[in-house]
């Protein structure tokens, strides 16, 4: 482990970036660069232990353009995104710092927006955030003093402006490259367009979709986002991810908030002999339809406790790539 | 009262009719609510105002009203209080993640929207409460900023030059005045 815990002291200068670039990260360049940019959830540790997280990077590391570390995702109490996110930075490998409304208010997100930018962290993903009532912990005060969109016009505020939303100087402003989410499958999915529109112009550079199991669903968005002219002014990634069996996929369908299953995948995982197998080749067709999608300009797996067959399924997908690069 | 804050975003066309009447009114009665005092008008207004949006739309007197740019559904009636649109979680055929048995504030918000004359004012995006201004009369503070708004863009002549010369505002502040020595007392607006 030590070879991929690089240089345990290495904290980064606060220096310039590209031309014409908001942070300059790896994910940003992939992106910029016109090339199919991949991401993926890595699933944080109930430990205080740092070789927990390393362990948990390891099979997205070199196969990712940045690995997202979630939030307490479905209100479950887990290591903190910030504490992952800083400890990536140290293995020199880009990170997705996700930030939910659920749980902070205005003034604890706006110290750990600039907390994490110095200790190296160059992406966030704004997210609202599950209701308490879905995780491990339902007794908790809910916060959500922000909502996504505000905390997308917040922290590019705090960006472009150097200021606080209180209006006082930032002197040295977190380079930030500011993602968002979106879920194309589900309700209301004639307005789903529309609120992506709204993200935009709130200030994101970059979209992770919720799980798409319903190519024409997403299909239609996609359709509707491209005649807003939305995909000339923020990259898409579309999320995807594989399931390891029909009671699973059920489960998730009918237990976890806003996601959108169709019977015939379900089906599918139903009558195969190894569901996880067929699991991870729906997710490897899935890859191939998304990435003919005008507009998509790259995949979010979110492969929860099946990290192990990332790599293959991008090989597979023929999306691989080897990425040597840091932050 | 849920009936009726549904009511009131099928018919929400005609609600936006009436706020922008009422609006007016009490922009037109600045003047004399200025003379009387609104902090002496303050707690009689949200005590009307909390009983009747309260009775209509589920009012939780956030202070900072937006119903007329959110279809005429109030979004402080979402459990996460979202101002800008719905979470992604919403349950097939519209309904709340949180409260299941309640359609989604947004997706009526929505719906309302596209009936009204300037539904469009959905897509702008708003910025978080300020919880300070809980309780306070809305409708109040909603004439209040409309009279300033109006001062504003009278007087934009005259903040324009202030505007395009900040440094001399700044150094010589004689040279692009803001103050206004030109209206007299009590005149017309």
């Amino acid at each position: 482990m030590s070879m991929f815990y690089s240089d345990p002291n290495a904290i980064r200068p606060y220096e310039s970036i590209p031309e014409g670039h908001k942070a300059g990260s790896v994910l940003e360049r992939t992106l910029r660069n016109g090339e199919f940019a991949v991401t993926s959830e890595l699933n944080p540790p109930d430990s205080a232990d740092p070789e927990d997280v390393f362990a948990a990077a390891k099979p997205l590391a070199e196969v990712t353009d940045a690995i997202n570390a979630t939030d307490a995702s479905g209100a479950n109490c887990h290591m903190s995104s910030i504490g992952i996110c800083s400890l990536l930075t140290r293995t020199g490998h880009g990170s997705v710092y996700q930030i939910s409304c659920r749980d902070r208010n205005r003034i604890a997100i706006q110290g750990d927006v600039l907390g994490a930018a110095a200790m190296g962290v160059r992406n966030v993903l704004c997210l609202t955030g599950d209701d308490v009532g879905a995780g491990d912990q339902p007794g908790a005060k809910p916060v959500f003093d922000l909502d996504s969109v505000s905390l997308i016009r917040l922290i590019r505020t705090m960006r472009d402006e150097g200021r606080f939303l209180s209006g006082r100087q930032i002197t040295k402003p977190p380079r930030l490259f500011i993602g968002a989410a979106e879920n194309p499958c589900v309700d209301p999915i004639e307005f789903r367009a529309e609120r992506l529109a709204k993200k935009v112009e709130a200030g994101a550079d970059f979209i992770q979709t919720n799980y798409i199991f319903d190519i024409p669903r997403f299909e239609r968005f996609m359709a509707r986002v491209r005649d807003m002219g939305l995909d000339k002014r923020v990259f898409i990634l579309a999320g995807v991810g594989p399931l390891a069996s029909a009671k699973a996929a059920r489960w998730m369908r009918s237990n976890v908030p806003g996601i959108h299953i169709p019977d015939p995948v379900i089906d599918r995982l139903e009558k195969a002999e190894k569901p996880g197998d067929e699991g991870a080749r729906i997710c490897v067709e899935l890859i191939q339809q998304v990435k003919e999608i005008a507009g998509v300009s790259g995949v979010h797996i979110m492969a929860y406790r099946r990290e192990h067959l990332v790599a293959d399924i991008l090989r597979e997908a023929g999306i691989a790539r080897t990425r040597k690069e840091t932050v | 009262m849920y009936a009726l804050r549904r009511f009131a975003v099928r018919r929400s066309r005609q609600f936006e009719w009436i706020y922008q009447r009422l609006e007016s009114v009490l922009v037109a009665l600045d003047p004399l609510l200025s003379r009387i005092g609104y902090g002496r008008l303050e707690r009689p207004a949200a005590f009307v105002e909390r009983l009747a949006k309260g009775l209509m739309f589920d009012c939780r007197m956030c202070g900072q009203c937006v119903l007329s740019s959110t279809g005429m559904s109030c979004p402080m009636n979402c459990p996460k209080q979202l101002r800008n649109g719905p979470c992604g979680g919403v349950r097939p055929g519209g309904y709340c993640e949180v409260k299941p048995d309640m359609r989604c504030v947004w997706v009526e918000a929505w719906d309302g929207a596209t009936r009204m004359k300037r539904g469009e004012k959905i897509s702008v995006v708003l910025p978080p409460v300020d919880r300070r201004l809980e309780g306070s009369s809305s409708w109040l503070r909603a004439s209040r900023e409309r009279v300033a708004n109006l001062k504003e863009s009278s007087e934009s002549n005259r903040t324009a030059l202030a505007r395009a010369y900040p440094e001399a505002r700044h150094s010589a502040p004689t040279s692009a005045p803001l103050t206004d020595e030109t209206r007299k007392e009590g005149a017309a607006r």
